[in-house]
């Protein structure tokens, strides 16, 4: 199959909904099938990638810290950015830079960068398609 | 105060939290001595069905430890006292039958549920 570049953009906040597995899920199908992927993290997305996302104890599941092993989404999207690599194909996390400082979250995971919304334009531009999975 | 949460949104964010957020903070609650009690309707009825099973979300090497067993969290808030009501058209409208719930969950129909308001000091729909 011949290599496609694909843009997702993002718009749930880590923790809220269900669409930010989904869209996870998605771009790492991408990724494994050996397409380039490009990421817009826009409004609450931008803080998927904020590194003090932090794992707690649950005491209503009746486990440890390290039992929970609570999911971060920082370290799926650090998992999907070594399986770019690891696939050699790219993957282009942008986050919202506005957005970013809205809400305080620009202490990043490595390998995801600032951009805005010509970014967005210009990824959507140079791609095969692009997919919004937007706030509902 | 008696406070019944009323959950519709169902699967919302189950997989990052491991859990439904809002039964998880009603177990939480309860755990702590308030009296509080859970509603399901419209497509969180589902998560009374016993026989449904969460696989672990993986994303590349990172591999889920714990995905999210609301039926079991349920069924725990029962064990617990907590009394968890279920919209019954719902269930019929989504082909789910009794046989097919967890234990001690009450069946009500929708025009029980002013009835059922009434017991509470607040409710909450979530």
């Amino acid at each position: 199959m011949k290599r496609k570049s694909l843009t997702f953009a993002l718009m749930d906040a880590p923790f809220e909904s269900a669409r930010t597995v989904t869209a996870i899920r998605l771009i790492e199908l991408s990724l494994r099938r050996g397409h380039d992927v490009n990421v817009f993290a826009y409004e609450g997305a931008a803080a998927l990638t904020f590194s003090r996302q932090s794992q707690h104890p649950n005491a209503t599941h009746g486990r440890t810290l390290e039992e929970e092993d609570h999911p971060l989404t920082h370290r799926w999207v650090a998992a999907l950015l070594e399986l770019a690599a690891a696939n050699d194909v790219k993957l282009d996390w942008v986050n919202c830079g506005l957005c970013v400082d809205e809400r305080g979250v620009g202490e990043t995971i490595p390998g995801v960068r600032r951009g805005g919304p010509p970014d967005f334009f210009k990824l959507a531009l140079d791609s095969f398609n692009t997919l919004v999975i937007p706030t509902r | 105060m008696k406070a019944l949460n009323v959950v519709s949104c169902a699967y919302r964010a189950t997989s990052e939290e491991q859990d439904d957020t809002i039964v998880w903070l009603a177990g939480t609650l309860r755990n702590g001595g308030a009296d509080v009690e859970l509603l399901l309707r419209g497509n969180s009825v589902n998560y009374c069905v016993a026989a449904q099973r969460s696989v672990p979300v993986e994303i590349g090497a990172s591999v889920q430890r714990n995905p999210p067993d609301p039926a079991g969290d349920l069924t725990r808030f029962i064990a617990k006292g907590g009394r968890v009501y279920v919209i019954a058209e719902d269930l019929a409208a989504r082909g789910i039958i009794a046989p097919d719930l967890i234990p001690d969950v009450q069946l009500l129909g929708r025009g029980a549920l002013p009835a059922l308001y009434e017991r509470y000091d607040r409710v909450w729909s979530w």
